[in-house]
């Protein structure tokens, strides 16, 4: 306290505060003018004490407090980042990435035509369709794969093996090795991410007959959805040419597409099988169903 | 600790808000440039394979 003045207010406040409470009613005049006294008092002794530089103090529980929040703040910042921005910035790239790797297909020669390319009309599921050498490198793209049923923008590079850090956490579709390529008889199966790092593999969402479609230097491979299967984690006979099956001999083409389930969690995976339905050359343009998708989206 | 941020900024209160908005910018940008890919690969195993 700056001794003169703040003493003298403090001694008659104190007075007046006493007064008011005992001798004045409520309302009266005498009490309104003690009352706005009072104030003004308050009022001018509020300056001095700014002037003496008010001291801050920090308290540990409240610092505690504010490190509490903001680690939560950044908790939730890093599960939004994970779950919407760094997926829809992968799955962008992705895009763009099949839409390339397409365009690439058609710079090169074209591949000598492994099937006389179909007539309107004629049905060519009943011709076996051209099947791809398989790619030796790790992580070498070699197809794009479309689920209409995923989105009009859902298209995805295709790439050799499945590991976790080069191939499924950039985006990609990942091709388990010793498995059978597209077109071919047996079993092509395919793993993605389901809920981030832009895997946006769906699988819960597909419905019977909707088309799964590959697309590789050589044409479209058209497979229609048949059913969803949910194994546990170690259940490695899906990748067999019959799946579940060790020793039968294959007669279908079918498409695999795992994932992990529930979504969110990779307690357990979702196989969604397809049979193949047709095959239709790159010189006769793509199906219908992804005609429509290139129209709106680009690329070849 | 907020509070003394604040304090310490200088200027009026406009500037002080603007510059608390920078600095909120920074902090993002550099938490989803570097911080975020960085923790992903130390704590997230999202396995979707099938393996013995």
């Amino acid at each position: 306290m700056n001794g003169r003045s703040g003493g003298t207010l403090n001694k008659v406040g104190g007075g007046a505060q006493f007064t008011m409470r005992v001798s004045h009613r409520y309302g009266s005049v005498e009490y309104n003018r003690r009352m706005s006294e009072f104030a003004s008092r308050r009022a001018l002794r509020a300056p001095t004490q700014h002037q003496r530089g008010t001291r801050h103090r920090v308290s540990i529980v409240g610092v505690f407090g504010e490190i509490l929040v903001t680690a939560g703040v950044l908790i939730l910042l890093f599960v939004g980042w994970q779950l919407y921005w760094n997926d829809f910035v992968i799955a962008n790239q992705q895009k763009n990435d099949a839409i390339a790797l397409t365009e690439s297909w058609t710079k090169q020669e074209p591949p000598a035509a492994a099937v006389p390319p179909a007539l309107p009309g004629e049905p060519t599921a009943l011709v076996a369709p051209p099947v791809l050498a398989v790619p030796t490198a790790e992580a070498s793209k070699f197809a794009v794969l479309y689920v209409p049923r995923f989105g009009s923008d859902y298209r995805r590079t295709i790439v050799q093996g499945v590991d976790k850090a080069t191939v499924l956490d950039v985006g990609n579709v990942g091709h388990y090795r010793g498995t059978q390529m597209p077109g071919e008889v047996g079993n092509f199966v395919l793993a993605a991410h389901r809920s981030a790092y832009g895997g946006g593999m769906h699988v819960n969402q597909l419905a019977l007959g909707d088309s799964i479609v590959v697309q590789t230097p050589d044409g479209w491979y058209t497979y229609r959805f048949r059913n969803l299967e949910y194994v546990q984690p170690t259940k490695v006979d899906i990748l067999k040419p019959v799946p579940g099956r060790t020793t039968s001999q294959a007669s279908e083409r079918l498409i695999s597409l795992t994932t992990c389930n529930p979504l969110h969690s990779t307690a357990e995976r979702v196989v969604a099988y397809g049979v193949f339905d047709s095959f239709q050359p790159t010189s006769a343009g793509p199906p219908a169903e992804i005609a429509k998708i290139l129209a709106a989206s680009g690329g070849q | 600790m907020y509070a003394a941020l604040w304090r310490i900024l200088p200027g009026p209160v406009w500037f002080r808000l603007f510059f608390v908005l920078v600095l909120v910018a920074l902090a993002l940008g550099a938490l989803v440039m570097w911080v975020f890919p960085w923790v992903d690969t130390l704590i997230s195993s999202r396995d979707v394979t099938v393996r013995q």
